[in-house]
C-alpha cells in the first residue's frame, strides 16, 4: 500500500519534473535524438560480430554465426599483428610527441624576441591545419622512388636510391616523424599554457639559490608542469588501441607490401568491410577494439582520478 | 664569497647564452621543418613536368612553368564544384553544429537543471564505447539510406562530445547571477541563451566554430565511405581521387611503354599536376590560418580546464 503510494508519487514527481524542465528538455532534444541515432543505435549493431551477415536480411534477420567471425581473425595471426602494430605505434607516438612538445614549449618561452617566437610558433602550428590527404601527397613528394626529394638528393650525392614504398622497415620512422610533424605545434600549446602558469617567484628563488638556466628548466619548469604532463599522458593512453586511420591510410594506402609494419586495427577493419565486404569479420574486429578501448579507458580514468579528481571523465 | 659571486655571474652569462643559442636554434629548425614540405609542394606545382621527371622534386621551382595549373583549370567546373560542395557543407555544418552544441552545453551547465548529471553521462558515455565502423556504416548507408546524399557528409561531423565539453566549460564560467537577473526580468530560457549568453561566449563560439569548420573542410573519410557520384565529391576527396587517378594513369602508360610507346609518358603533367591540385585544395586554409590561429590556441587551453 505504502509502496504503491510512493510509486504513484514517484511517477507524478517525474512528470512534474518533466513539466518543470520542459524548456531545458526541449533544448536538449535535438542533441539527444542525434546521439541516440548516431551513437547508441549503432551500439546494438555489435551483435553483427556474432552473425553471418547478408545485406538482404539486414542486421536482425541474418543467421547467427557463433564465434566464427572471431575465429578467423584470431587464428589467421592478423589479430596479434595489428594489435601489436597499433599499440607499438601509439606508445612511440605518445612518448616522442610528449618529449618534443615539451621541448618546444620550454624553448619557446625562453625566446625573448617576440617576432621570432610568434613566427616560429605559427609555422609549427601550420601542419595541424591540413588534411591527411595532403600529408599523403607531401610524403610521396619526399619519399617517392622516382621523383622523391630524398632520392633526388641521394642520387645527386652519388648514393643508391632507397625504394621507400617497397621497404617496410622505413615506415615506422616515417610515420612517427610525420605524426610528430603534424602535432608538434598544436600539442605544445597545452604545455606552453602550463609553463605560463608557473609562479615567477619560484624562478627568482631558484636564481637566488644560484641555479643556472638549465637547472632552472630541469629542476623547476619540468617538475612544475608534471601535473599537465601526467594528465595528458594518461588521456592519450586511453586511446592506445585506436589507430589513426586517416594517417595510416593516406600515407601507406593499400600498399600490401608494407602491411607487416603499417597495418593497424582500423585499417584492417576498413579493408575487411570495404575491400572484401566481410561484414562479419569487420564487426568482430570492431567489437574486439571497442572492448579493449573501453577497458583501457576505465583503467586510465581510475588512474587519473587517483592523480587529480578534476580531470576524470565520469 | 666575493669570488664565488663573480664566477657565478660569469657562469650565469655563459649558460644564458648557451640556452639562447639552443632555444633559438631548436625552435628555428623545428619551424623550418614544418614549413619546408609546403614550399616543396608549391615549388613542385610551378615546375615543368620534364624537369621534375628528369631531376625529381626539389626545394625551388625548376624551369618555372604554369602548365600544371593550366591543366587543373582546363575544366574549371570540376574544381569549382568540389569547392562549392565543401564551402556549403562547411558553412551549413558549422552553423548547425554550433547551434546544437551551444544549446546543449547551455542546458548542461545550468545548475538549476536537476538532471544535468544524468544527461551529461548520456553524452559522455558515447566517448567510452562505440559500436565500431560496421554498424555505423550500415546505419548511414542502409538504415538511413544516405548513400550519395550530402547528408552523409553533413551529419557525421555535426556534433562531437569534445566540442560540447569545451562549450560547457566556457559557459559554466559565466556567473549565475547574470542568468538569475535575466530570469527576474522575465527573460525565457531561449531568450536568455540568445541575448545574454551568446554575446558573452563569442571566443568559445569562434573556437568551437573553427574546430567544426576545419573538420568539415578536411573531411574525405565520409566521402570515401558514402559518396560514389563524382559530382558530389568534396574538395579533399576530390584531391584524393585525382591523385589516385593520376597514379593509375601512370601505371597504364608505364605498361604501354613496355610495348614501345615511350613518347606518351611526358604528354601530360602528372607529378606537377598532383602538386598544383594540392596547392589549389590547401591554399585557402593556409591563407586563412594566420587569422584564426589564436582561436585554436584558445580552444586547446579552454579544453584543458574541464568544468
Amino acid at each position: 500500500m505504502k509502496a504503491n503510494v510512493r510509486r504513484k508519487e514517484g511517477v507524478r514527481g517525474f512528470f512534474k519534473k518533466v513539466y518543470k524542465y520542459r524548456v531545458f528538455l526541449l533544448m536538449l532534444l535535438p542533441a539527444v535524438i542525434y546521439t541516440l541515432i548516431f551513437s547508441y543505435y549503432p551500439m546494438s549493431g555489435i551483435v553483427l560480430a556474432f552473425k553471418k551477415y547478408n545485406y538482404a536480411d539486414g542486421i536482425w534477420g541474418s543467421p547467427w554465426n557463433g564465434f566464427e567471425n572471431f575465429k578467423f581473425f584470431f587464428t589467421s595471426g592478423q589479430a596479434g599483428m595489428v594489435t601489436r602494430n597499433t599499440v607499438l605505434y601509439n606508445v612511440v607516438f605518445i612518448f616522442v610527441n610528449m618529449i618534443m612538445q615539451i621541448a618546444v614549449a620550454v624553448f619557446l618561452t625562453e625566446i625573448r624576441n617576440k617576432h621570432y617566437r610568434k613566427t616560429a610558433q605559427s609555422l609549427m602550428f601550420l601542419p595541424y591545419f591540413i588534411s591527411w590527404v595532403v600529408v599523403g601527397v607531401i610524403v610521396f613528394n619526399i619519399f617517392s622512388s622516382d621523383y622523391g626529394f630524398i632520392n633526388n638528393v641521394l642520387q645527386s650525392l652519388g648514393f643508391e636510391k632507397i625504394p621507400f614504398y617497397t621497404t617496410p622497415k622505413m615506415w615506422p620512422v616515417i610515420l612517427v616523424l610525420f605524426n610528430l610533424w603534424k602535432n608538434i605545434g598544436y600539442g605544445s600549446v597545452m604545455y606552453l599554457a602550463a609553463i605560463m602558469g608557473i609562479d615567477t617567484s619560484i624562478y627568482e628563488a631558484a636564481a637566488i639559490d644560484g641555479a643556472n638556466v638549465f637547472q632552472r628548466i630541469f629542476k623547476v619548469t619540468i617538475p612544475m608542469i608534471r601535473p599537465t604532463t601526467i594528465i595528458l599522458l594518461l588521456l592519450s593512453v586511453g586511446g592506445i588501441f585506436k589507430g589513426n586511420f586517416d594517417m595510416f591510410y593516406n600515407l601507406t594506402g593499400n600498399n600490401g607490401l608494407l602491411y607487416n609494419y603499417t597495418d593497424v586495427i582500423d585499417t584492417l577493419t576498413f579493408r575487411a568491410l570495404i575491400g572484401s565486404n566481410d561484414f562479419g569479420m569487420a564487426s568482430a574486429i570492431g567489437l574486439y577494439q571497442s572492448v579493449l578501448c573501453f577497458i583501457t579507458i576505465l583503467i586510465v580514468n581510475k588512474l587519473v582520478g587517483k592523480y587529480d579528481k578534476d580531470y576524470t571523465l565520469f | 664569497m666575493q669570488r664565488t659571486n663573480n664566477t657565478g655571474k660569469i657562469k650565469k652569462g655563459s649558460d644564458v647564452i648557451a640556452l639562447n643559442i639552443i632555444a633559438y636554434g631548436f625552435c628555428g629548425i623545428v619551424a623550418l621543418v614544418c614549413l619546408v614540405p609546403f614550399i616543396m609542394v608549391v615549388s613542385g606545382s610551378f615546375s615543368s613536368e620534364t624537369a621534375v621527371i628528369k631531376n625529381g622534386f626539389s626545394l625551388l621551382p625548376q624551369d618555372f612553368s604554369l602548365e600544371a595549373y593550366k591543366t587543373v583549370f582546363k575544366e574549371p567546373l570540376v574544381v569549382l564544384r568540389a569547392y562549392a560542395t565543401t564551402i556549403l557543407l562547411t558553412i551549413t555544418g558549422t552553423v548547425l553544429g554550433l547551434l546544437l552544441q551551444t544549446m546543449t552545453a547551455y542546458v548542461l551547465s545550468r545548475k538549476d537543471f536537476g538532471w544535468r548529471n544524468q544527461f551529461s553521462f548520456f553524452f559522455y558515455f558515447t566517448t567510452l564505447f562505440s559500436g565500431g565502423l560496421v554498424p555505423y556504416y550500415l546505419l548511414i548507408s542502409k538504415t538511413l539510406g544516405l548513400r550519395d546524399s550530402y547528408l552523409a557528409l553533413l551529419l557525421p561531423l555535426m556534433f562531437s562530445v569534445y566540442n560540447l565539453l569545451i562549450m560547457k566549460s566556457y559557459i559554466s564560467g559565466i556567473p549565475d547571477s547574470l542568468i538569475d537577473a535575466a530570469k527576474i526580468d522575465g527573460c525565457g530560457e531561449v531568450r536568455t541563451l540568445f541575448q545574454i549568453i551568446l554575446p558573452l561566449i563569442k571566443p568559445a563560439l569562434a573556437t568551437v566554430g573553427l574546430f567544426i569548420a576545419l573538420a568539415y573542410w578536411n573531411d574525405w573519410y565520409n566521402a570515401m565511405l558514402y559518396i560514389k557520384a563524382e559530382d558530389k565529391y568534396p574538395l579533399q576527396y576530390f584531391l584524393y581521387q585525382q591523385v589516385n587517378n593520376i597514379e593509375g594513369y601512370k601505371q597504364l602508360i608505364a605498361n604501354s611503354a613496355v610495348s614501345g610507346n615511350i613518347a606518351s609518358s611526358v604528354s601530360l603533367p602528372s607529378e606537377t599536376l598532383k602538386m598544383a591540385l594540392t596547392v589549389v585544395v590547401t591554399g585557402p586554409i593556409v591563407l586563412a590560418y594566420p587569422l584564426v590561429q589564436k582561436y585554436f590556441v584558445q580552444g586547446v587551453t579552454i579544453g584543458a580546464v574541464k568544468g
